[in-house]
């Protein structure tokens, strides 16, 4: 799991935010960073540099695709049965067999992979917003604003994700929006601490200064004028909470406690085939692989990004 | 008063204990807001633990008696300090499920878990240190690109797929190994390998970019100017001032390690914290659960604790800082 190395990234991030700190100005602050380009040459940069990352964004947008157009590709139904042919051995009319209730497994990755794309990256998303927000107010408004949000941060991040996760949904029950719900939960704490610690150096730039005394609104300049620089950071976490939440959440429907059958996700999938590991082993490779392509696309994609984006940051 | 080398020292030490003691002073209130959120979050369940318990056609009277025996008529602040109260004496409350103490059911699972954990641990260290080392001499050369693309693979693969690999060639395909625990060192092999996995691909990565730092250093080149070789600049100079992030990072990744001893534990039926907590779920034995939790949490606060403090003994450049 990419957990740990998540871990040494938002720190590094953090530390960015120091490191701008010391930048006087937003100039100097350019100067140092040696460019202006924006985000969009960057990525194209990045992708003339960086091939494996070009070719993970290519992975990435094809499995979306994949997962969109999936009535339309996939040969038969998310759970049409065909119990004569079940357990079937990969072949040219199956390409990854059939199993135990004889569908198309094929058919089910691709259908699975709605859910698992889903689950990665709206949750993302939500935990996104609501760090961004929390993490906003938490570095400009200080005082005691921080100390509240900080702290619950802290204790969010203390407690191992996987257990956190399995708290949430034995409250909730085992449902897809309950896992939703978990995951964004669990995900908001690290961005509010990044969030929080460039808050914290950019409101005391000049510009930032500037704006305020001539009297625009706190909302405003946390929107308008800070959140904007912190845009690369937060995408450069955002690759990295997609992997995490579709590793959480195949794990967790792995142990039988996050999406429920008949639906069909990557990690619901291994589950189920995993009872034929010793006789059909096709089953449970399928979706794994499925899981760890998305996972290490993503990963890719990543360190990509952080080379052109954060520039505080080498790789290491 | 002239400073004298020892004085200077002794001040520094001071500094550092002071620092130390914070650190842990710092971490009680996390402490408690841990306990506090995990009671409030396994409390807010729709239908309360009492029906959960008995079942649905039971009458009025003995479902009063239970919500009285079990404190739960009582306001929930009050229910809090009484379990911060008995957790403090060691009491964990009673399994819903086997009307036994929790604390008794965690202690007997959690050897099992520090065995495999001290095992991948091993595992991801020794691997991971002789694949960083090779790479880093390597640098740019095929086994550097071999080595850590395999480290990345290790890095993206979930953890059930590891355990299901292992489980199909080593011990299913060759036989080499027990396919699950039935409490020998042999049975234990597979799933520390599968719950190392992870960290061992972090940890050469961590090993080759510190060692491939630590060799552009100075006191490298002083080193090599007095005529050591190769090898042995690595091994007793720059391997050294390596170490430190390996260590910090395998303390850290406690949190990651617990997490997928869950799994793990469930793949190789190793009747652990983990197994303790999946159960607890699918039984809705909330103390159980709970008491997991808090414990798992605990033990990870510690780690990160441990962590901080054998920094700050062993980098005499951040003592100070921080």
């Amino acid at each position: 799991m990419t957990f740990h190395k998540k871990k040494e990234i938002i720190e590094s991030l953090e530390k960015g935010g120091i490191a701008a700190k010391k930048a006087e100005n937003t100039q100097e602050l350019l100067s140092q960073v040696g460019e202006k380009d924006g985000i969009l040459e960057k990525l194209a940069r990045m992708c003339r540099q960086n091939k494996l990352a070009a070719i993970s964004a290519l992975v990435i947008l094809l499995i979306i695709l994949a997962s969109v157009f999936a009535p339309v590709i996939a040969p038969y139904g998310e759970a049409e049965q065909d119990v004569i042919n079940r357990l079937q051995a990969p072949s040219l009319i199956h390409p990854f067999g059939t199993d135990e209730l004889g569908r198309d497994v094929f058919s089910r990755i691709l259908y699975g992979s709605r859910v698992s794309l889903v689950i990665g990256i709206l949750p993302s998303v939500l935990a996104l917003v609501i760090g961004i927000i929390l993490g906003l107010l938490a570095g400009y408004l200080g005082g005691k604003t921080d100390v509240i949000i900080m702290r619950i941060a802290d204790i969010m991040l203390s407690i191992p994700s996987l257990l956190l996760a399995m708290v949430i949904m034995y409250t909730l029950g085992s449902s897809t929006i309950n896992l939703f719900l978990a995951l964004s939960m669990i995900n908001w704490a690290s961005v509010a601490r990044v969030v929080r610690s460039q808050t914290l150096s950019l409101k005391e730039s000049e510009y930032v200064e500037a704006a305020r005394s001539i009297g625009v609104s706190k909302w405003k300049i946390m929107m308008r004028h800070i959140l904007p620089n912190c845009i690369p950071s937060l995408i450069v976490l955002f690759t990295l909470e997609v992997p995490s939440s579709i590793l959480s959440e195949s794990s967790l429907s792995f142990l039988g406690i996050g999406v429920q059958p008949p639906a069909a996700s990557w990690g619901l999938m291994v589950n189920q085939a995993k009872q034929f590991l010793f006789t059909q082993p096709w089953l449970c490779l399928a979706p794994c692989i499925s899981i760890m392509v998305v996972v290490l696309a993503f990963n890719f994609l990543g360190d990509g990004l952080r080379d052109v984006l954060d520039p505080y940051m080498k790789n290491g | 008063m002239k400073w004298s080398r020892s004085c200077l020292q002794e001040r520094y030490k001071d500094a550092n204990m002071k620092q130390i003691v914070k650190r842990i002073l710092g971490t009680i209130p996390v402490l408690i807001g841990v306990i506090l959120l995990i009671f409030i979050m396994l409390r807010v369940v729709p239908g309360d633990a009492v029906t959960t318990l008995l079942g649905e056609h039971v009458n009025q009277e003995t479902i009063d008696r239970l919500t009285k025996s079990m404190n739960l008529d009582k306001p929930m602040m009050e229910q809090f300090f009484t379990y911060l109260g008995g957790l403090l004496r060691g009491d964990m409350g009673q399994s819903y499920k086997y009307n036994r103490s929790v604390t008794s059911m965690i202690l007997e699972a959690f050897p099992y878990t520090v065995q495999l954990a001290v095992m991948a641990a091993v595992f991801a260290w020794v691997m991971g240190m002789i694949l960083g080392v090779i790479a880093a001499i390597r640098q740019n050369h095929l086994l550097d690109h071999l080595f850590m693309g395999l480290a990345l693979f290790g890095v993206s693969m979930p953890i059930f797929m590891t355990s299901l690999l292992l489980q199909y060639f080593l011990a299913f395909k060759w036989r080499v190994l027990p396919l699950t625990s039935d409490g020998s060192i042999a049975s234990m092999i597979l799933p520390a390998i599968a719950l190392g996995w992870n960290s061992a691909g972090s940890v050469a990565r961590i090993t080759r970019s510190s060692l491939l730092e630590a060799m552009q250093a100075d006191y490298i080149d002083t080193a090599k100017a007095k005529g050591l070789m190769g090898g042995k600049v690595i091994v007793f100079h720059a391997l050294k001032n390596s170490m430190l992030p390996v260590i910090t990072m395998m303390a850290l990744q406690l949190s990651s390690m617990l997490s997928g001893a869950v799994i793990t534990e469930s793949i190789f039926a190793i009747p652990g914290i983990g197994r303790l907590a999946t159960s607890a779920i699918s039984n809705r034995d909330m103390p159980v659960l709970q008491g997991t939790v808090i414990f798992t949490t605990v033990i990870v606060i510690a780690g990160n604790l441990l962590a901080d403090v054998l920094y700050s003994v062993l980098d005499p450049r951040i003592r100070k800082g921080a």
